[in-house]
């Protein structure tokens, strides 16, 4: 009797049937929720706990090293990257100095080779200079030689000529002052 | 009242299981008809082992939850699949928040909270598939959820800190006059907890499921202008689904709040 009352007070028996009530309070379908209810969490605790999240778990870490250690392989990789970089650059910058170098050298011993055939090129262009200076004094002072004679004969012959009798003394003298004038 | 005797004296179960001839004028709306615990497989009374429709749909989300966390993720892949990924989100979700909001230390009962929350996920989910029952509208059902968490949370209090655990009642900051009053405060609050995890549950799914249902009436009622309901069911709907989740998130996360209470108690 008190339990019907109960019921009643809850809104639940008739006031269900017709519609109005609430099923949620009806006590006496409270065993069988509960009792479902406790079997549907301990399967899914059995389950979660024996299979799944530990399987997650796993997983969710194993991705997590495979992550890391790519990382480190990637930031190894970038590290010898850069080293050969910087050999690379470090090679370059000596083969250019070598380069400067030999070319330097090479403009020196062209300089110096060039600077000893010039030197000596002036010296052979100088000897033969002075040799041919040498000469052409020879041969000026050949030819002043045969021009005084010719014209001591020459002067010789005038004289002779003129019917006057030919000192050959007075006129060399003669031709020997007039050639001193000129060639004064 | 007499009347409402006799009537009961004939059985609650068969009165439940329909309306026999009883028409109201008008609308013939019974929007709490959907939350009627009845057997599945035969007609009569609901004894303690009777397989129901909460016992079905209960399955159900136990099935789910295994389809979701377990055989999705048998391939164990690194790069994971698309099914795999939404058992690695769920379980990231909730790992995350027992971690955040309890710490380290609490990473120990993820098991327990992952229970909890896979459950009522899953039958707030299913419950939205039409024709079908659901369990988290059962005050029955979210009150022993919130009662094992009760229970739990206070007694994992007092095995870690013995008669220390009393001194989240003792508001250790305020003023010593006010401490008492605030103790009594506290004492009090805590005793609702559980009243207001599991009421707050249930209460949103019924109250969406009844709205669902109530315009599911309207529309067998307007003829023509049953459009306009219907729009709305769709929109509410959208909405259910997404109260469904956020239900489940909270549960959880008021579960995880009184975790963190058991584990450090001092204020």
């Amino acid at each position: 009797m008190e339990h019907e009352e109960v019921e009643s007070v809850l809104g639940t028996g008739d006031a269900v049937a017709d519609g109005t009530g609430m099923p949620q309070l009806d006590l006496s379908t409270f065993p069988n929720q509960i009792f479902w209810l406790i079997i549907a969490l301990v399967a899914i605790y059995f389950v979660l706990a024996r299979v799944a999240l530990p399987r997650i778990g796993a997983v969710l870490a194993e991705r997590q090293g495979t992550i890391t250690n790519d990382i480190a392989a990637a930031e190894e990789l970038k590290l010898k990257a850069a080293d050969a970089e910087k050999a690379y650059d470090k090679a370059l910058a000596d083969a250019r100095a070598e380069a400067q170098r030999i070319a330097e050298k090479n403009r020196a011993e062209m300089q110096a080779t060039l600077d000893e055939k010039q030197e000596e090129a002036d010296r052979e262009i100088a000897e033969q200079v002075a040799e041919s200076e040498t000469r052409i004094a020879e041969i000026r002072d050949s030819a002043m030689a045969n021009v005084e004679e010719v014209a001591k004969e020459t002067a010789e012959a005038l004289v002779a000529a003129l019917g006057g009798q030919a000192d050959s003394e007075a006129v060399n003298a003669a031709v020997d002052e007039r050639m001193e004038e000129r060639s004064r | 009242m007499a009347q409402d005797g006799a009537e009961m004296a004939a059985g609650t179960a068969e009165g439940y299981a329909s309306h026999d001839g009883v028409e109201h004028s008008g609308f013939n709306i019974h929007p709490m008809d959907q939350f009627v615990v009845q057997p599945f497989f035969s007609d009569g009374p609901v004894g303690m082992f009777t397989v129901t429709n909460a016992t079905v749909w209960m399955a159900l989300a136990v099935l789910c939850t295994v389809l979701l966390l377990v055989v999705t993720t048998r391939g164990r892949n690194v790069v994971p699949t698309r099914a795999q990924s939404m058992a690695e989100l769920s379980y990231g979700f909730v790992y995350k928040m027992v971690h955040d909001v309890t710490g380290r230390d609490g990473i120990k009962y993820f098991p327990y909270v992952m229970t909890l929350f896979m459950f009522i996920v899953m039958a707030n989910l299913l419950a939205l598939i039409p024709t079908s029952f659901a369990p988290t509208s059962h005050i029955a059902v979210t009150a022993v959820l919130a009662l094992l968490v009760f229970f739990g949370v206070t007694i994992l209090g007092f095995v870690k800190h013995g008669m220390g655990f009393l001194g989240l009642f003792w508001v250790s900051e305020a003023p010593l006059i006010l401490r008492p009053v605030l103790a009594l405060i506290e004492l009090i609050s805590y005793f609702v907890r559980p009243v207001s995890h599991s009421i707050r549950l249930a209460g949103n799914i019924m109250a969406g499921h009844a709205v669902l249902k109530v315009f599911a009436g309207f529309a067998g009622a307007l003829g023509l202008f049953a459009f306009v309901p219907v729009l709305a069911i769709t929109a509410i709907y959208a909405l259910e689904v997404l109260v469904a989740f956020i239900q489940a998130y909270v549960f959880v996360m008021l579960t995880c709040v009184y975790l963190k209470d058991a584990l450090h108690p001092s204020h």
